[in-house]
């Protein structure tokens, strides 16, 4: 195959600074000693990181993220793995209607979704809950988690299966003994990237997050509304760094552009 | 073997009963009651009737401030589309075509920015263009390149290219995916009866690749049309599209049922546009798909 010319590489490295250069200025102005908005030219310093600490509202926010991602993807899973099975192995009618309903979350515009949950918890009454928003979240991942779960059963060898149920094993046996097992990877990126998706999602969410609920890209969303500073590169430059370590175990066990693509290369 | 399934599995509506349940209880009963309250009376100090009336959706299609506003939208979304076609297709062709450490490197540096926070991104282009103390800003006035700030937040340049920015890798991903479908021999081919290589990326790559840019494009332009958080933090308050616009009825005025009329016809126009433009190229591009 011919190599790229120069023209292609002048033209590679300027996108590569054009998709970085924002990302980049965030991380390094997290560690500006000044007390407004500079790179650290004068040595680097921890004060702004330091100073999210003293901001309650940022590290609750954290831990409402957290949780809310971490339970909203397993949720979300319960749901998913019966249907992915139920989608990858059987013909039946209305089967793609059916696969286009679960994957609609993908379609419909967040601000959307976001709209036609708080006015359904408003009148269930439970506006503004946790609850709520681990419901809303659920559906929102619930595609990421079906889809990696559904390219793992499509690609599974079925004949240790049909060997388990020749040896008399029962179908909760076979699927906790077997099949489970069998499409775990694909199960366990579902749920990281459901994850990262839940985690940092802010459109939908800010209609449904009241004081208190608050996750922290809606934490960070408002406080950007009102004023920059670098205390928000700080908390920015943290959210990145996370993102950054879950992406990159994403891609040691599954690899990321097949997560990203979401269909299931079995040459790999 | 996988069409014949073992008698003793679970049929599947059991396997799929629960998702359906939770789909029709949380996705379709809702949108369905978000349609109704488009439909609903509002008053200042009498909040929301329960009645049927066409007022919002009248108020919409006579207004021209709506108008402005859904054109905006529109606008601010094909350019982006445009944009993050012009430079994202030729990057993964480059992409495509760098040995082995390289590719996986760079493509991991490309898609990886998808999963960041949208808000963290966004934030990133007020730091470099925010006004005089934009980063961007003061070290170009320094080297005496310009002599007033760039005109970037709240201007519609900037938010289209903030926007073609965070959505750069879904137009990458897709070409790229396109790209690994292509058979480098007629490459090959074409090189050794003399064609240039201009003539190869017009003749032979682009057809090919059309599709991974046209599919691109629908998903790129469905999220731009749709997109928040970024028209929100450069736009500012004063370039209203149609998302932050749902928005503040929602929070601040507090019409709900006039912003669930613009969400409605958000919707409706855009899953319009992705499903004809779906169909015409599935049309158009049978052989590809096949």
């Amino acid at each position: 195959m011919s190599k790229n010319g120069p023209v292609a590489l002048i033209f590679h490295t300027l996108f590569v600074i054009f998709m970085l250069a924002p990302i980049v200025v965030v991380c390094l102005v997290a560690f500006t000693p000044e007390g407004f908005l500079s790179l650290p030219v004068n040595g680097f310093s921890l004060r702004w990181f330091r100073a999210i600490a003293s901001y309650p509202e940022f590290i609750n926010a954290f831990w409402v993220s957290l949780w809310l991602g971490a339970a909203s993807s397993l949720i979300a899973l319960f749901f998913a793995i019966p249907a992915a099975l139920a989608i990858a192995r059987y013909q039946f009618p209305g089967r793609d209607a059916l696969s286009a309903l679960f994957l609609s979350p993908l379609m419909i515009p967040h601000v959307v979704l976001g709209i036609a949950f708080l006015r359904f918890f408003t009148q269930a009454g439970i506006g503004g809950t946790f609850t709520a928003l681990i419901i809303a979240h659920v559906i929102l991942v619930f595609p990421f988690a079906l889809r990696l779960t559904l390219a793992a059963a499509t690609g599974m060898n079925r004949s240790v299966e049909m060997a388990a149920i020749s040896l008399g094993a029962g179908s909760w046996t076979l699927f906790r003994r077997v099949t489970l097992p069998l499409i775990l990877p694909g199960v366990v990126s579902g749920w990281a990237l459901a994850f990262i998706q839940s985690f940092d999602e802010v459109t939908m969410t800010i209609f449904l997050a009241a004081p208190g609920t608050e996750t922290l890209p809606v934490r960070m969303f408002l406080y950007v509304q009102d004023n920059i500073d670098p205390l928000v590169t700080s908390v920015s430059a943290c959210v990145i760094a996370i993102t950054m370590a879950a992406l990159i175990l994403l891609d040691r066990i599954y690899g990321l552009d097949r997560v990203l693509a979401g269909h299931s290369d079995r040459s790999r | 073997m996988s069409a014949a399934a073992p008698a003793r599995y679970p049929v599947p509506w059991k396997l799929l009963l629960p998702a359906l349940m939770l789909f029709i209880a949380v996705v379709l009963i809702p949108l369905a009651m978000t349609i109704m309250l488009s439909f609903h009376k509002w008053g200042q100090y009498t909040g929301i009737e329960p009645v049927f009336i066409l007022e919002n959706w009248r108020e919409i299609w006579s207004d021209s401030y709506f108008h402005e506003m859904f054109l905006r939208t529109f606008r601010i979304a094909v350019a982006a589309t445009l944009l993050t076609a012009i430079c994202g297709a030729p990057e993964a062709y480059i992409l495509n075509r760098m040995r082995a450490p390289w590719k996986g490197i760079f493509l991991l540096i490309i898609l990886g920015p998808l999963l960041i926070s949208v808000v963290a991104r966004t934030l990133g282009w007020a730091l470099l263009f925010g006004g005089q103390n934009g980063i961007a800003n003061k070290a170009l006035m320094s080297i005496g390149l310009i002599d007033t700030p760039i005109p970037f937040m709240f201007t519609e340049t900037g938010v289209i290219i903030a926007l073609a920015h965070v959505m750069m890798p879904f137009m990458v991903l897709s070409v790229w995916a396109a790209l690994q479908r292509v058979d480098p021999q007629i490459e090959n081919a074409a090189m050794s009866l003399g064609a240039g290589p201009l003539t190869i990326i017009r003749r032979i790559i682009l057809p090919q690749i059309m599709p991974g840019i046209l599919s691109g494009g629908i998903i790129v332009f469905s999220l731009c049309a749709s997109a928040f958080a970024t028209p929100a933090i450069i736009g500012g308050r004063r370039l209203k599209v149609a998302a932050t616009l749902a928005y503040d009825e929602f929070l601040n005025t507090l019409n709900w049922p006039l912003g669930a009329a613009v969400a409605v016809l958000l919707l409706m126009a855009i899953v319009l546009i992705v499903v004809s433009s779906n169909a015409l190229i599935e049309r158009r591009y049978a052989e590809a798909f096949r």
